[in-house]
């Protein structure tokens, strides 16, 4: 096969341990993928070394990039010192956040905000809630401020005053007068970032945007300069949280919306091969060394979020796709408490110094030395940079601190562990289904990253799943996703409007202005796109509420209007609120507090029969003999099969371990998998 | 019975967990009312079928109802014992304080689920309904000497007879409160969380079976009683007292004294509150239960590794006298309950810091500071703005005191002042943290914060405040200083003005442009303030959390240094 395209794209999802690339070209239908180490803190090494397995870089038309920088950056508390100015009386809102503590049980921990109290200054200035503006800023304030902070030696600033939502005019003059005098470009205001009400969503998503914009800008130069380098001249994409792509230009703007830019890519193809496999109903689980993402596509679609919590106080509010993460992975320690009672997680030895069979210094046993134990990890075959697994280390580990303590054999506490972690990333799939009012019994679990196919079995039994649908590649999901993924902006406008009489030329306008200006945005990415659609929900309630629905409306842009009227959103919302709860509450006046406009340029489908095995594979080529499992409380001889090598129409019963390099699949005893025409398993029940 | 292999063991409870969680879950995505759908004033679990202890809790629910909720599925138990009738398809409904109850606002619902025709457990729920009638709107009524002040009371009856809905009762609920339509949303909530417990809970049986599950459920109590009987263990034997007091109770400004007298002896702790006052006028008054409740939120804090359930409470007794205003009786008023659980919780703190200060931390602000503000918009229409504001955390062996946190026995956020400042004729012209609040220490508390509101109406506001910690600061631990006190000034035609009563006021008015303003207190210190690591003294004064004068007065930090 080979790398010689002028049309191809390569998706390069840049994770903790290794860097996953999908390498596709549009014209002939072929792909690659490469699996090289991350370097971590010199990501373009790891990136330009992986790009060079498909050939020339210069040769690649575009690039689209998943990257965890951002998030990192975030979690380990690395962002860059930002000043905040703000209006009188309100320096402290960042700090006091919603008034919250860390964890209901226990008063201990303290919090330390993005932005700390000597670097937050407030200039004389006032907006009311209705928009008028009781005081103008101060702009000598404004410029004395900016220039106290700057040689306080913050890095970014941000401008965060109260009620901007309603109106941005003291914002605005306070950013161009503070631009004066501001050594560099990481400068914004609120109003920019989230023109929406609620000051500490606003302000935290501001300022985390601010940490970002120095440490996601430096990063994306170095990675596009080592790029020009190379002689490449294509188009060069980042993913966001909410699963669309975006320019680099747009992510240097708004870095905070690649918070979730890896796990966002993964979602996207996920719902991409639901859709195509014919199961649109799926719930993804994504297994690492130290978590375990869940999220939830219903009719072949990733619910978004409007919100989300990286760490205690560390709020960000911009569409995400919605993730649930707990802390259970392959490095997850297993331990007897005070209390006699076995637990694994949330602790865990990640991939440094990781599980005991790592041989990396690590003596407490984990889920994945659980799972070589019991023989469902091939402990002789290379993984990563180990060229084997230490598997005395970690039945010795087992025994010490799991079996000999609850009175159990090593056979036995190794398969409590594996149970009890089933049975946590069982809680955590249903959390997201029935919490929701989805019925598990209609969704498949698609397993994807490198361990989640071990436990899909179970996960079927205990959740009571339909089935499983595992991906050809459930290593490189994240990079497919990158390929995949459409261009997407999001923008929202606080704009609280009573429904009564409600002025439906005044809200057209609005609407057809944020459509317009996200459809720019979108076009000017410059990556082929069949068309472009603009969305736009209201989030309404019924007034004297405080929650709102989120009410999809059935317009569109066209013409220079949406042909929005009052009655079109009457009904809209009230089959939304129909739909959240039990009754309508005739009588009482609804009110608009939200528009939400997305802006979704439509990538050319993706066929993912690209991925097919070849029509000449066999089923008895794909035969690799057998080796004893443990299952159930006895070892039993499991046939293994090359996955990779099975021919469409297999069908395969359980017990069985079907190997490939970046994953291996337990099928449990009554379980069948047949591979269907694009490649992938799908297990059910015989 | 054999004892469980601990794969089981474990698995259930995950799946016990789940099914409280997800009634938790459920109610906040079905009720209509804000106090419910955002601050979580609601509680589910499951309970045992003869003692009613508490079985499996949800995680997300408020902190207090937690260990209140066992009284409430006693007292039906009580009713059923006395003879009446105890039924599939029943469910039990009231909101009696002196029954099981806290306050008037909390509506409990109780369910007995049946396997094989015998009673297996109960499922109970609850959830702060907004308006329950009384005298002031919301029934925070500062001025109540009777509970028939502060709304309408109802024992256990049911609801639910064999599955036939009542609606008589609801009929009576609905004609007694100023908001009917969000009460009855809240109560099929409430229902739905009911419902979806039981159907999980029959699938679970179907699964394991009876004995599995009954043998697992015994073997959590055991296990939370087996680590809190270790935990006591570790504590030196004899006996500690602490003593802390309310300002007042709202009609006389006298201190009322909560006194915990906590005796340590092997594996067992007594709790005896004998020495409190007695019964007060005004509605700072707790029942028995509440006073239980909240001693089991103080001891989760200390441990919060001990599992919730009832097995916490095995090696604990309590003297709760019903001639001390912690053991009241009706009709004696409870609306103010919330300030009188936090100042329990303090003194179980105050005794903790000296058996074991390594576990300790300097008292929360520990008031809810539940302020209104009420009136006519200009163009006539009536508001009424209800809060409760947040102040600082004690510091504590680990870390200095969160500043600005919620109180113990809450897990509820703050509104933002962009919501309030829409819906309601008012500007805050502060809202930001209060220095030199946090008591000082090793582990300096959390600073308070300063609230300051401008009535924009022309009519102006009338305002009302219940609150506490105006004469008695949060205080320190293990060598710690003492917090600021709560604080309260309104605009007067004297200008700035305190109340009487400091922390409690009904029927003040401002007018258009003047303002009132809440100063909360920080948390209490832990540790000596001169073993403070003199960078962090020197990062509290860059930042203003401590002034440049009080760092030089208690951390001995020369002004110059500061700089």
């Amino acid at each position: 096969m080979t790398a010689r395209s002028a049309k191809a794209v390569v998706g390069v999802d840049v994770g903790g341990t290794f860097t996953d690339l999908f390498w596709f070209d549009e014209a002939q239908g072929s792909f690659r993928v490469a699996k090289v180490p991350s370097q971590r803190g010199d990501e373009a090494t790891g990136f330009i070394a992986g790009l060079t397995t498909f050939g020339p870089v210069s040769e690649l038309a575009s690039i689209v990039h998943g990257t965890t920088v951002g998030t990192n950056a975030l979690l380990e508390r690395k962002g860059a010192r930002v000043g905040v100015i703000t209006t009188p009386g309100f320096r402290d809102v960042l700090e006091m956040r919603r008034r919250d503590r860390r964890q209901t049980w226990g008063l201990w921990g303290d919090f330390t905000p993005a932005a700390s109290r000597q670097d937050r200054l407030e200039v004389p200035e006032r907006t009311l809630a209705d928009g008028t503006v009781r005081t103008a800023v101060d702009l000598d304030a404004a410029r004395v401020a900016a220039r106290r902070l700057a040689a306080q030696g913050c890095e970014a600033l941000a401008i965060i005053f109260i009620n901007a939502y309603a109106n941005p005019a003291n914002e605005r003059a306070a950013l161009l007068a503070a631009s004066e005098v501001w050594p560099n470009a990481h400068i914004a205001c609120s109003s920019a970032i989230l023109p929406e009400i609620r000051e500490f969503e606003r302000a935290s998503t501001t300022v985390l945007n601010a940490t970002l914009q120095p440490v996601v800008g430096s990063y994306l130069e170095r990675l596009e300069g080592a790029l020009a380098s190379d002689g490449f001249t294509g188009r060069f994409h980042i993913v966001q949280s909410n699963g669309g792509v975006m320019s680099t230009a747009t992510a240097r703007k708004l870095p905070i919306r690649t918070a979730l830019s890896g796990p966002a890519a993964g979602v996207i193809a996920a719902a991409a091969i639901a859709r195509a496999a014919g199961f649109p109903d799926i719930i993804t689980g994504d297994l690492g060394g130290t978590s375990f993402d869940v999220s939830l596509i219903a009719g072949g679609q990733a619910a978004l979020t409007a919100q989300s919590t990286i760490d205690f106080g560390m709020v960000i509010r911009t569409p995400m796709i919605e993730i649930t993460t707990i802390g259970a992975g392959g490095g997850s320690i297993a331990r007897v408490d005070a209390g006699g009672l076995l637990e694994v997680g949330p602790e865990s030895a990640g991939s440094r110094p990781g599980p005991v069979c790592y041989g990396q210094g690590n003596d407490r046993p984990t889920l994945t030395d659980a799972n070589l134990v019991l023989g469902r990890i091939d402990g002789g075959k290379p993984l990563g940079t180990l060229q084997s697994l230490d598997v005395a280390a970690a039945r010795e580990a087992i025994r010490v601190k799991v079996a000999e303590p609850l009175g159990l054999d090593v056979m036995t506490a190794a398969e409590a562990i594996v149970k009890i972690a089933n049975a946590r990333m069982a809680g955590a799939i249903r959390l997201v289904s029935i919490e929701r009012g989805h019925d598990p019994a209609k969704f498949l679990a698609m397993p994807f990253g490198g361990g989640g196919a071990l436990h899909a079995g179970a996960l079927i039994k205990e959740v009571g799943l339909r089935g499983a649908l595992v991906p050809r590649f459930p290593g490189v999901t994240s990079a497919l996703g990158c390929v995949i993924a459409d261009i997407r902006h999001d923008g929202v406008q606080t704009v609280n409007l009573m429904l009564d009489g409600l002025d439906a030329e005044a809200l057209d306008a609005r609407m057809v202005e944020t459509g317009s200006e996200a459809r720019a945005i979108v076009a000017d990415a410059g990556l082929s796109v069949e068309r472009i659609d603009v969305l736009y929900e209201l989030d309404m309630h019924y007034l004297g509420q405080t929650h709102t629905v989120a009410v999809p409306l059935r317009v569109t842009l066209a013409h220079d209007t949406t042909g929005i009227s009052e009655a079109v959103i009457r009904a809209a919302f009230e089959a939304a609120y129909g739909a959240a709860f039990s009754r309508l509450l005739p009588g009482i006046p609804v009110r608009i507090v939200t528009l939400r406009t997305a802006a979704i340029g439509r990538r050319p489908d993706f066929d993912l029969r690209a991925l097919a095995p070849s029509p000449d594979a066999k089923l008895e080529a794909a035969s690799r003999g057998s080796r004893p499992v443990y299952l159930d409380g006895a070892w039993r001889e499991s046939a293994i099969w090359s996955r990779l090598d099975l021919p469409v129409g297999a069908r395969i019963e359980g017990p069985a371990m079907l190997e490939q390099s970046d994953a291996t699949i337990l099928l449990d005893p009554g379980l069948i998998a047949t591979v269907d025409g694009l490649g992938n398993l799908v297990i059910l029940r015989s | 019975m054999t004892a469980l292999d601990p794969v089981t063991l474990a698995v259930l409870k995950g799946r016990l967990e789940q099914i409280a969680n997800e009634m938790d879950a459920t109610l906040y995505r079905s009720a209509f009312n804000p106090i419910i759908a955002e601050a979580h004033d609601a509680c589910h679990g499951l309970y045992h079928a003869t003692t009613g202890d508490t079985l499996v809790q949800g995680t997300s629910g408020l902190p207090i109802f937690v260990g209140a909720m066992a009284f409430a599925v006693r007292a039906v138990i009580a009713r059923v014992e006395a003879g009446a009738a105890n039924d599939p398809g029943d469910t039990w409904i009231f909101n009696d304080p002196y029954d099981g109850g806290t306050h008037l606002n909390d509506m409990r619902l109780v369910r007995p689920v049946f396997r094989d025709g015998k009673l297996f457990c109960w499922l109970a729920s609850v959830g702060h309904w907004l308006d329950v009638g009384g005298n002031v709107p919301g029934n925070f009524n500062a001025k109540a000497t009777e509970s028939f002040q502060e709304g309408f009371r109802i024992p256990p009856v049911k609801l639910v007879r064999k599955g036939e809905f009542q609606h008589d009762i609801v009929d009576i609920l609905a004609a007694n409160s100023r908001l009917p339509q969000s009460n009855w949303g809240d109560l099929n909530g409430q229902l739905n969380a009911l419902d979806l417990g039981q159907q999980r809970l029959d699938a679970l049986l179907d699964d394991y079976g009876v004995p599995t599950v009954e043998a697992a459920l015994d073997a959590f109590s055991a296990r939370a009683e087996a680590l809190m009987r270790a935990e006591i263990a570790a504590l030196p034997d004899g006996t500690f007292s602490f003593d802390d007091f309310l300002d007042n109770d709202g009609i006389t400004d006298a201190p009322l004294r909560i006194a915990l007298d906590l005796t340590v002896s092997g594996e067992r702790m007594t709790l005896d509150f004998s020495r409190s006052a007695p019964p007060c006028q005004g509605p700072l008054n707790i029942a028995y239960s509440t006073a239980v409740a909240c001693c089991y939120v103080a001891l989760k804090h200390i441990f919060p590794h001990v599992p919730a359930n009832a097995g916490v409470l095995r090696p604990i007794t309590f003297v709760i006298p019903n001639t001390t205003l912690l053991g009241a009786s009706a009709p004696k008023p409870v609306g103010g309950y919330t300030e009188t659980i936090l100042r329990v919780i303090d003194t179980v703190f105050g005794v903790f810091a000296q058996i074991a200060p390594q576990r300790a931390n300097g008292s929360p602000y520990a008031t809810i500071n539940a302020l209104s503000l009420a009136g006519h918009r200009d163009d006539g229409s009536r508001f009424v703005m209800f809060s409760f504001f947040g102040g600082g955390l004690g510091g504590n062996p680990e870390s200095d005191g969160l500043n600005h946190g919620n109180n113990p026995i809450s897990t509820a956020t703050i509104p933002p002042a962009e919501i309030l400042e829409a819906a309601y004729p008012v500007m805050f012209t502060q809202w930001a943290l209060r220095p030199d609040s946090g008591g000082a220490g090793r582990h300096r508390g959390g600073c308070g914060a300063i609230y300051e509101i401008e009535a924009l109406a022309e009519s102006g506001a009338d305002v009302f405040l219940l609150g506490e910690r105006g004469k008695f600061p949060p205080f320190g631990v293990a060598g710690g200083g003492p917090a600021a006190m709560n604080r309260f000034v309104y605009d007067s035609a004297e200008g700035p003005t305190s109340p009487p009563m400091v922390t409690k006021i009904t029927d003040i008015h401002i007018g258009q442009g003047q303002r009132v303003r809440l100063e909360s207190p920080g948390g209490g210190g832990y540790g000596a303030p001169r073993d403070r690591d003199p960078d962090a003294v020197r990062r509290d004064v860059a930042n203003g959390y401590v002034s440049p004068a009080e760092a030089e007065r208690i951390y001995g930090l020369a002004r110059e240094a500061a700089r």
